[in-house]
């Protein structure tokens, strides 16, 4: 479990998010929604503890972050960022295998072989990976970068904003993925994701963080807490979650 | 594969050092030799130190144009010079002991370095033309209070400073040799050892972290082995601006690889092939005495250039 206690980060004198409290239960996907510069990265980043906070706590399983040595927050969360550029030459695989670095610090066994090519296999990656990731399309190379993350092999996954500039087919497949990897089972993760798709955040979220200038709006069930009333307050446009063909939409009225 | 291309790589090496050192060998034998063997040393030296630093320096600023010497490097070191020879006069500068001056120098300018590279990189390490933009200023400021400073000076004192300017490996202290080649020896040592640490820092800052890697740390620990290298080849023969930005491109391109333990010996050999090769060209063949040094800003110069012109990176 994550418990963030009153939690305030400040950069200089801006205060980017203001006394969060919170709590994140195991397993399924938590989509943080809110507008831009809602604290929502800032959020995610401080729960990796590589944001140290002016006040407040982050703890996971009990340990708090700001306090733990790099290696074991590593082997406890893994966050993806949205795309940093990468000038390195890397293959896909080689890529994945930097998933394993917490684990064998440079010297990869037997195990992390092994973790790597199980990566590659639920990412469908196998027959891309020699090639160079700037050689992959946007829908491929952020699979790729998932499937570092994933090979990372912490119980929590975070992911900023994963779905940025990917067309709706690669969006859907990567969410898809990503729900069956939340369920209970073997490889199962806690995913927290930062979502600006509101349909897709209606369509695969099991809880909604809501956020809005640093500060917490709402928290729940995506059924309680994902309404028109809170989208309208939270976007300050009108905004209604509709249900069709047993699935909720949301759509701007 | 990359590791036997880093194999060939040390085999040409060997090769070029072979024919630098035995080509049209005259008696006296012995003499000639150990004249040839110590300016091969310091080409060596002064070539696999500005490889594996650039390669380095590279990796930390996520820039594959940017070298310790167009960030300023080589501003720094005339400065240093300029404010050694004035404060201590001509005379009092050339009576210094070659090893104490040589000690004096590295040591200022590993300092100076660390100084610098971390000002440059902790403001602008986002912003790469901030980056590039902050270490040319910095640059031309260094410049400007070398030159105010040279103004000040009597014409020998000039001269003196002048001499010191441009990299020639001409007349290389034996012993200033041995120490830098121990001190060489001593940072790839470390280089190699942060190396795998080195690949994940490819990756970017955040993701680095996110990993487990102390990045600061790597950092510190990456521009202090910079400063150091360049240091050891600037103070025993001299600035060369450029000859970094030729070895790490070539290094890349021909290793094929994201690993630094491959990278930077694959840097060094190149970086030392470069002088010897140049070298050999001018002294053996063409029969000139002319400073290496402007044939290899040249190269590099229209390299950057090419990179520059050819597609943004980072």
């Amino acid at each position: 479990m994550i418990e963030i206690q009153n939690l305030t980060i400040q950069r200089g004198e801006t205060t980017t998010l203001a006394d969060v409290t919170l709590r994140f239960g195991q397993g399924g996907i938590t989509a943080l929604i809110g507008p831009n510069g809602a604290g929502k990265s800032t959020l995610l980043h401080a729960m990796t503890g590589l944001l140290p906070p002016a006040r407040g706590t982050v703890t996971i399983e009990g340990h708090d972050m700001a306090r733990a040595r790099a290696a074991d927050r590593a082997r406890t969360v893994a966050l993806l960022t949205q795309s940093e550029n990468v000038t390195a030459r890397l293959s896909v695989r080689d890529l994945v295998s930097f998933g394993r670095w917490p684990h064998h610090q440079g010297r990869p066994g037997d195990a992390d072989r092994a973790m790597i090519e199980t990566a590659l296999d639920l990412f469908d990656l196998s027959d891309l990976a020699e090639r160079p990731i700037d050689t992959l399309s946007g829908g491929q190379r952020q699979r790729a970068f998932v499937a570092m993350a994933y090979a990372q092999e912490t119980p929590w996954m975070l992911l900023d904003e994963p779905l940025a500039a990917l067309d709706p087919r690669h969006a859907r497949d990567l969410m898809e993925r990503l729900h069956a990897m939340s369920r209970p089972g073997a490889h199962a993760r806690s995913i927290v994701v930062v979502l600006h798709d509101l349909g897709m955040a209606a369509r695969y979220a099991d809880r909604i963080v809501a956020l809005k200038d640093g500060r917490l709006v709402t928290s729940g069930p995506r059924p309680i807490a994902l309404t028109g009333r809170v989208l309208t307050d939270l976007f300050d446009t009108g905004l209604e979650v509709r249900r069709v063909g047993g699935t909720d939409i949301v759509v701007p009225v | 594969m990359a590791e036997r291309r880093l194999l060939l790589l040390g085999g040409t090496v060997v090769l070029l050092a072979a024919l630098f050192a035995l080509w049209g060998l005259r008696a006296p034998y012995g003499f000639i030799l150990s004249l040839r063997l110590t300016k091969l040393a310091s080409l060596a030296v002064v070539g696999a130190s500005i490889g594996a630093a650039t390669v380095l320096f590279q990796t930390v600023s996520a820039n594959r144009l940017l070298t310790p010497g167009i960030v300023g490097f080589d501003a720094l070191y005339v400065f240093i010079q300029t404010a050694l020879v004035l404060s201590l006069g001509g005379v009092g500068y050339a009576g210094l002991p070659a090893m104490a001056q040589f000690l004096t120098e590295a040591g200022l300018l590993v300092l100076a370095g660390v100084v610098l590279f971390g000002v440059i990189l902790r403001r602008g390490a986002e912003d790469v033309l901030r980056m590039i933009l902050t270490g040319v200023i910095l640059g031309v400021l260094l410049r400007g209070l070398s030159s105010f400073a040279q103004r000040l000076l009597d014409p020998s004192d000039f001269a003196i400073v002048q001499q010191a300017s441009f990299a020639t490996f001409g007349a290389v202290d034996q012993t200033q040799l041995a120490i830098a080649a121990a001190l060489l020896v001593a940072a790839f040592g470390m280089a190699l050892r942060i190396a795998p640490a080195l690949d994940v820092a490819g990756l970017g800052r955040t993701t680095a972290r996110s990993l487990g890697v102390d990045h600061d740390r790597l950092v510190l620990t990456s521009l202090s082995l910079v400063a150091l290298l360049v240091a050891i080849s600037t103070a025993l023969v001299g600035p060369i601006t450029f000859l970094g930005l030729l070895a790490a491109s070539l290094a890349h391109s021909l290793a094929a690889t994201h690993r630094h333990v491959i990278l930077i010996p694959a840097a060094a050999l190149i970086g030392a092939a470069i002088l010897i090769a140049g070298q050999f060209v001018f002294e053996r063949l063409l029969g000139l005495q002319s400073t290496l040094a402007v044939v290899v800003e040249f190269a590099g110069g229209l390299l950057f250039l090419i990179l520059l012109l050819r597609k943004p990176r980072r």
